[in-house]
């Protein structure tokens, strides 16, 4: 019998954490994400875990970093403001390939910002805010149910590629309620004979991401370099819904993809032929997917709620001579299906500025 | 004929990076006798901050957890979480435990956490060439206070190991020094003590190492004997500061208890 | 006879042992460099006041390099 519970998005990831092994929480409070570490406080001494609120969000990410060095499932959650202070932390996680879950309930920024809504973090996630050549595995659930089943996906990947994982989702997702089905794939927590479990009966074992020798961080970051070829290759999620022919194709990611959806079964309603790429991984990001459906519809449109940042990543992957355009809110202002049906219709009739669109 | 003093086993054969006096060797040796002494070689994690111990990995054989600059006592705590039973010390200088790191080790301090911290102060940044440290003394030349600390403009020298004992989370801290074999005795038996306490799991322990860093004092290594003696030790006095495990447990502001 | 025997190849003559040992039997030798560039201590015993094994110089070497052999029973003799 599914066993589907209405739930917060917020509690949602984190009982996806506890079902995949997660054991260790060490967060900070930030609006909009407090309900994760308060759900967690509660929760993980129940199932034999440890939660601590640290002094500070860098603490917090070393607190990860350290359980994490001794094999253990380990996650942090904060807001753009605290995901900013982890940085650094991050990049040590990525060098000293240390499996690890990070998640973000982003807020609008930058500075203070506020505490409603956006996707302004985009860049800071996938293009990793923190220093050295790295990438953080990004995840970007678009409801209740990702939120619950990508925590558990996040902390699998972290543990099969030994990198940090991000959940990067918002203060909608956070607080909105849906119901969840609580019924988990089996999870099994890969070996990790690297962990930092006591020199017993084994050599000395060393966790760190310090490479003094000549041309070692150079091997170490093709090493690394390898393995996003592999997350690249074999790890890409990403959500379609293509018509036969289409005249524009729209490509958007989070909880402002439900808008999108919306506003697609709107045009669509209105006999316009339209599709809809939703990447679930933005990193690995599904840049092939993209170029493949763009290169037989001339006009991509990219819905965000930021000032245009995976418009980036759109414009790098489609067909070349495709027209890209961008309808952006940032600032925790939401593109309501209405607006985005405009936009549509005013982008499909504008015609073909260009030659015929390739086919 | 009886062999009376050798390096201890646990103490890799590689030669130290570290500069002609410098004592940071010493207290990897007073580890490594303690790690021995209580056979916690398979059950240690170590964990460097960044600065002139963070190649705590290449001389002493036990599972290494390297830091980012200042969170060792974040990192240790996440590691002593998951191994309750395991024997976690971080490794720590001036700059990583008394600037950047002081949030991280009141806080660990004050949750107790059952780990003991190794602080090694030479009142200068070593590894970076021998900039002003919060413990570097008023007067003292270092390459960023290039006409003597100035309490006016750089505030005083920072005392952790008073700090850090009235917290109730601490169960032992102490200070002590090396520049001298009955200092280095005397140390010994301090960092017994703070062994002691954490696998009493008595919560948390505190070890202050006066040492010296005659390449960033610009002092000769004997010279360096003479400024501890003659400078240091005033304003760093030494003596256990807390020890839960004392029979009388010293009030706050009473002269430390003399070492042992 | 107690005595003590230093790695002098790991040595970087700082004198703590020769300021440590009471009968001063530890001297930095000024006419050789040892492969890390330094002139390093070395130990010559003398026999008014031989070596007690008292590992003054061993408890201060920040390069452990000093190890020492004690004739039992005679410690100070």
């Amino acid at each position: 019998m599914e066993k589907r519970k209405l739930m917060r998005g917020s509690i949602a990831l984190a009982e996806g954490a506890i079902t995949a092994g997660c054991r260790y929480y060490f967060g900070y409070p930030i609006t909009p994400q407090n309900e994760i570490s308060e759900h967690l406080s509660a929760r993980l001494p129940e199932v034999g875990g440890v939660f601590i609120q640290a002094e500070s969000e860098i603490a917090s990410i070393n607190m990860v970093l350290g359980a994490a060095s001794c094999g253990a499932r380990a996650m942090t959650s904060s807001s753009g403001p605290g995901i900013s202070l982890m940085q650094e932390g991050l990049s040590y996680l990525a060098g000293s390939e240390l499996p690890a879950l990070v998640v973000n309930i982003t807020r609008i920024g930058p500075g203070l910002g506020g505490i409603s809504a956006c996707q302004g973090d985009y860049w800071q996630a996938t293009r990793g805010g923190g220093h050295g050549d790295y990438r953080l595995i990004v995840l970007a659930p678009n409801s209740v149910q990702e939120m619950h089943d990508l925590a558990i996906k996040a902390l699998h990947l972290a543990d099969q590629y030994r990198n940090p994982a991000m959940i990067l989702a918002d203060a909608i997702l956070g607080q909105m309620m849906e119901p969840v089905n609580l019924d988990p794939p089996p999870v099994e927590i890969p070996a990790k004979p690297w962990a930092l479990t006591g020199a017993r009966g084994r050599k000395p074992q060393l966790v760190k991401s310090l490479y003094l020798a000549d041309g070692e961080m150079e091997k170490h970051n093709w090493h690394m370099y390898e393995k996003y070829q592999r997350l690249q290759e074999a790890e890409v999620m990403v959500e379609m819904d293509l018509e036969e022919h289409m005249d524009l194709l729209l490509v958007s990611f989070g909880s402002c993809s439900r808008m999108v959806n919306s506003a697609v079964a709107l045009a669509r309603s209105r006999g316009y032929r339209v599709g809809h790429i939703r990447p679930v991984t933005l990193f690995p990001f599904p840049g092939d997917a993209i170029r493949e459906v763009s290169r037989c519809v001339g006009k991509v449109l990219t819905v965000e709620m930021n000032t245009g940042q995976m418009w980036d990543d759109v414009r790098l992957s489609v067909y070349p001579g495709c027209q890209c355009r961008l309808l952006a809110r940032p600032g925790g202002a939401i593109p309501s299906p209405k607006q985005i049906l405009e936009e549509i219709e005013k982008y499909i009739k504008a015609g073909d500025l260009l030659a015929k669109s390739v086919r | 004929m009886q062999k009376v003093f050798a390096r201890p086993a646990t103490l890799l054969e590689t030669g130290f990076h570290f500069c002609p006096g410098c004592h940071h060797g010493i207290v990897h040796r007073l580890l490594c006798e303690m790690l021995e002494r209580y056979n916690l070689q398979e059950k240690a994690v170590g964990v460097p901050g960044v600065g002139c111990g963070v190649f705590l990995y290449d001389y002493i054989a036990i599972d290494v957890c390297e830091a980012p600059h200042g969170r060792a006592t974040a990192v240790a705590t996440g590691i002593k979480r998951v191994q309750p039973d395991h024997f976690v010390f971080t490794y720590q200088g001036d700059g990583d435990l008394g600037a950047i790191g002081t949030a991280e080790v009141i806080h660990a301090a004050n949750r107790g956490e059952n780990f003991t911290v190794i602080f090694v102060n030479n009142s200068v940044y070593g590894m970076t060439g021998g900039q002003m440290a919060p413990t570097t003394l008023l007067g003292q030349y270092t390459t960023t206070s290039p006409a003597g600390r100035d309490s006016r403009n750089d505030g005083y020298p920072l005392h952790l190991a008073e700090m850090l004992a009235p917290l109730e989370g601490v169960a032992f801290a102490a200070r002590v020094s090396l520049h001298t074999p009955a200092h280095v005795k005397k140390a010994r038996r301090a960092l017994q003590r703070a062994f002691e306490t954490q696998l009493e799991k008595r919560g948390f322990s505190f070890m202050e190492f006066v040492s010296a860093c005659p390449t960033n004092w610009h002092l000769t290594t004997l010279q360096s004997v003479e400024h501890i003696e003659q400078k240091m030790l005033s304003v760093f006095p030494l003596g256990i500061y807390k020890n839960t495990a004392a029979a009388t447990v010293r009030k706050e502001g009473e002269p430390a208890d003399a070492l042992l | 006879m107690s005595r003590i025997t230093i790695r002098e190849e790991g040595c970087k003559g700082c004198s703590y042992c020769v300021l440590a040992c009471k009968r001063k039997l530890i001297r930095i030798d000024q006419d050789r460099i040892n492969n890390l560039g330094y002139n390093p201590a070395v130990f010559s015993d003398n026999n008014e006041e031989p070596c007690t094994g008292c590992a003054l110089c061993a408890e201060i070497c920040p390069e452990v390099l000093i190890e020492v052999y004690r004739q039992q029973g005679r410690v100070g003799a």
